[in-house]
């Protein structure tokens, strides 16, 4: 039987085929663990339908579209096959011979630290000319647009010396997706942050006050994350446009509150969507963030989880970070900057005392939020989290 | 006495040694070169190469004069040689090429010394060198040493040279008579070469050979059609022939040679020693270094052309490899430039070998023995000059081209010739090999015509038996 790319999600026409998790020739059993598929917003696992000996016919990286057959599973193959599986299961070593170069590239490839064998040769068949080791030599002293943030680790200096000074790799379907995504959310946004800081001193000690006596009764345990969502669900009540977006010439004001929580896992960031958080309860919320988190680190989270909310909150503190300008998730208006908390010397009633603080910033699509709507939302989160008390009356 | 330090001494000024020099003075070096003899090029300008192949063209003039021409319709009566003039324009252009080598030297800022080198022991890592001119001597220093002293004719135990009877290379390239009978000991390169030459000027000229084939290291097709040329030709060649011992006697000298078929005895006048070449170390005092040769004699050197002893390196006929003049000058320059810290290598895998005979033989690559040997597969492709327009133009038409080929890819294994200008055809076969060319690049060049070059696209075409005029 053929192993076709399912329908994952409506917006999804491609995928890409991510690992095999069993060898071609393999012998395997209904159920097994074939493959994993990597779409733009979550990846799918596909399982063995039938029991049989796998063909796999397109190979880890390549795209493919919804419905395209990828592998064959035979069926007649029986279960002795299993006995065999040792020895199909090494597919046969194909030799391939180096790609041809000109007689002066491993001279010059050399000298300049490059590795041939990871360049495409511009020459006839493949073949690697003079020209394509002064240009592999010019790409890489041209600095890259976007310098890395951490300082370069040791690593490539030693591959510098085995030969190898860059390592090319094409992006993910995911990765892609993310760098689309980005580059519009700040092309067709008019997009600027608002700034505040909250006092932490309160919600740090009611949650020390109960932090026993709410992991025993909801098996979870209580953070910081549920008051900044039960906080935000309050404070877009009030502020509608900072719930809404803008579709063509209308303004769309979303009366429900879905609030997406960024989670970042090695796949990239994803953000989850708690849906209705208005109603939920603090340890509804904990524990749909917890298990957004468990199953972004193994991209095991569905589509429709990715899908459609109306405002998001980010929480780059859990970096390190003290100020940051989150970036929109369009369609969406506004998105919630978290922070580090630090202890800071701040000014209370004439007294410079050492409060926990944390910085919160506000990035707003100025198109349809007017900067006092901003900074009142901004403010009225602050209140909920400097006075939490007040999130309970809501006043 | 200046106490200067060269960045590098070279001793020998061979086509290793003089290339080495010239390489390294462009890079920046400063370069002195101690050379034994008093010209400049080595074995290969003042006994070799050069004079081997002025002699060949002369005789070669000669001997059509007398087997050719009057198939052109031309005749000539009362052609009558000029050995002494043959030999002084010989002499002509060995004196050309080296003056040549020593205005190279002065261009490039070489400091050339004639005498001859002696290892000394180095201090800390700088080396020592005594060279003596006469009863002159003179220590030079410097931070490296290359050695290029080549190689020099073996001598056989029963048949020492004396350089009026037993005579080497060197002496057949200088004679002042052409000798009756000449019998030249080993079916080589030299040994055809100069038997060749003998051979057109007059000489009755016997080749023994110990091996089943002349020119061993060469494809076996190739080597009966050169085989059967020569014969045409006048030459006698004994395959599978050993030479016991000679005996003066009133009637000249007798040799004893055992064959296969027995025992057999040929009168002759002179015998040319030709079975091979050994490295030259004798007298640079290698002891004292404490460098040691290995069995055949030569210098075992790493990818630097480095010796065991740091600071000291060796190129040339001096390291294993085959010995030849141009892969001596391609180490030359591949030292030179890994001693600047550049990535250089010798491509060993296409270094061409040329025997000037009529027809030529050249060759580059793998032979169909060596394919077999190490389990590769191959095709052949072959194509004779007697279905060249050009070469029967010529009038030579023996030989043929023979293509050794990938069945799948087509990339090239080795190119051998048999046949006119295979020196000169050879350079287009090396070139697409160093190319890591295929057949079908060579099919889908366009080659002049006519031209003898055809006979290469034609014999690529013919491993996928697609010649056109085959």
């Amino acid at each position: 039987m053929d192993i076709i790319v399912p329908q994952v999600g409506e917006s999804i026409v491609e995928a890409e085929i991510g690992e095999w998790f069993k060898k071609d020739g393999e012998y395997v059993a209904t159920d097994d663990l074939l493959m994993e598929l990597e779409t733009e917003k979550v990846n799918v696992e596909l399982n063995a339908e039938a029991s049989g000996t796998l063909t796999i016919l397109v190979a880890q990286g390549e795209t493919v579209k919804i419905g395209a057959v990828i592998g064959k599973i035979d069926e007649s193959a029986a279960a002795s096959a299993a006995v065999s599986d040792s020895v199909k299961s090494e597919p046969a070593e194909v030799a391939t011979e180096p790609a041809p170069m000109n007689p002066a590239v491993p001279k010059l490839a050399a000298e300049r630290g490059i590795d041939p064998s990871t360049l495409k040769g511009s020459g006839p068949d493949g073949r690697i000319l003079v020209d394509d080791i002064l240009t592999a030599g010019e790409e890489e002293k041209t600095p890259a647009a976007v310098e890395p943030e951490s300082p370069p680790a040791p690593q490539p200096i030693i591959e510098a010396e085995k030969g190898e000074r860059i390592t090319r790799v094409p992006m993910t379907q995911l990765r892609k997706k993310i760098a689309e995504h980005l580059l519009r959310a700040k092309q067709d946004t008019a997009m600027l942050t608002t700034f505040n800081e909250i006092d932490m001193s309160r919600v740090i000690a009611l949650r020390r006050k109960y932090k026993e006596s709410f992991q025993e009764k909801y098996g979870v345990s209580l953070g910081f994350m549920s008051f900044f969502v039960k906080a935000c669900a309050e404070a877009l009540q009030a502020y509608p446009e900072v719930n809404g977006s803008i579709e063509g010439h209308d303004i769309i004001y979303h009366n429900y509150y879905d609030i997406g929580v960024a989670v970042g896992s090695k796949r990239g960031l994803v953000v989850p969507v708690i849906r209705n958080a208005d109603g939920l309860h603090f340890d509804q919320v904990e524990k749909t963030i917890r298990d957004f988190a468990q199953r972004a680190g193994t991209g095991k989270l569905t589509l429709d989880e990715l899908q459609n909310g109306t405002f998001t909150i980010s929480n780059g503190g859990i970096y390190g970070s003290v100020l940051s300008t989150p970036i929109l998730n369009p369609p969406q208006s506004a998105i919630l900057g978290m922070h580090a908390i630090q202890d800071r010397a701040v000014v209370v009633e004439g007294e410079i005392v050492v409060r926990p603080m944390m910085n919160i910033a506000l990035s707003y699509d100025h198109r349809i939020i007017d900067g006092e709507q901003a900074v009142s939302f901004l403010k009225q989160v602050k209140g909920y989290i400097d006075n939490p008390e007040t999130l309970l009356l809501k006043v | 006495m200046s106490e200067q330090i060269y960045d590098l001494i070279v001793v020998g000024a061979g086509p290793g040694g003089y290339v080495a020099a010239i390489r390294a003075a462009q890079l920046g070096f400063s370069v002195v070169v101690v050379e034994k003899r008093s010209a400049l090029g080595g074995v290969c300008l003042n006994e070799g190469c050069i004079p081997s192949k002025a002699l060949l063209e002369s005789s070669e003039h000669f001997a059509r004069l007398d087997h050719e021409l009057a198939e052109h319709g031309i005749e000539v009566a009362g052609a009558r040689l000029d050995l002494e003039k043959m030999m002084a324009r010989k002499t002509g252009i060995i004196d050309k090429l080296t003056g040549g080598i020593a205005g190279l030297f002065k261009k490039n800022k070489i400091v050339s010394i004639t005498g001859q080198a002696e290892l000394l022991a180095g201090n800390g890592t700088t080396k020592k060198v005594r060279v003596t001119t006469g009863t002159e001597s003179q220590e030079l220093s410097g931070k490296a040493l290359l050695l290029a002293t080549g190689s020099e004719a073996i001598e056989l135990p029963h048949l020492p040279f004396d350089e009026k009877t037993v005579i080497s290379a060197r002496e057949a390239l200088s004679l002042t008579e052409v000798p009756k009978r000449l019998l030249v000991v080993g079916g080589g390169v030299i040994g055809l070469e100069l038997g060749s030459v003998w051979s057109r000027l007059g000489a009755e000229v016997t080749v023994v050979e110990m091996l089943p084939q002349i020119i061993p290291q060469a494809d076996p097709q190739v080597a009966q059609t050169l085989q059967r040329s020569l014969k045409k030709q006048g030459l006698n060649i004994l395959l599978k022939t050993r030479l016991d011992k000679i005996e003066t006697t009133k009637d000249g000298i007798v040799a004893s040679l055992t064959t296969d078929k027995g025992e057999q005895q040929v009168s002759c006048d002179k015998v040319l020693v030709a079975t091979g070449r050994r490295a030259q170390t004798v007298g640079l005092g290698l002891e004292t270094v404490g460098l040691q040769t290995n069995k055949q004699g030569q210098l075992e050197v790493d990818e630097n052309y480095q010796t065991a002893v740091p600071g000291i390196y060796a190129i040339g006929d001096l390291i294993p490899g085959p010995m030849l003049a141009h892969k001596a000058s391609e180490e030359g320059v591949v030292f030179a430039e890994r001693l600047a810290g550049q990535k250089s290598a010798v491509n060993y895998q296409i270094i061409p070998g040329v025997t000037y005979t009529w027809p030529e033989v050249a060759t580059v690559g793998k032979n169909e023995a060596e394919l077999k040997e190490e389990n590769i597969p191959y095709k052949a492709g072959k194509f004779f000059f007697a279905a060249s327009g050009r070469a029967l133009c010529t009038g030579m038409s023996d030989g043929f081209v023979k293509v050794l080929a990938d069945p799948d890819s087509g990339r090239i294994h080795g190119i051998h010739i048999v046949g006119p200008q295979a020196s000169e055809l050879i350079a287009e076969a090396t070139t697409v090999m160093s190319f890591s060319g295929s057949i079908h690049d060579l099919a889908v060049t366009c080659h002049a015509h006519p031209t003898l070059a055809e006979a290469l696209k034609e014999a690529a075409l013919a491993v996928n038996k697609e010649a056109i005029h085959a």
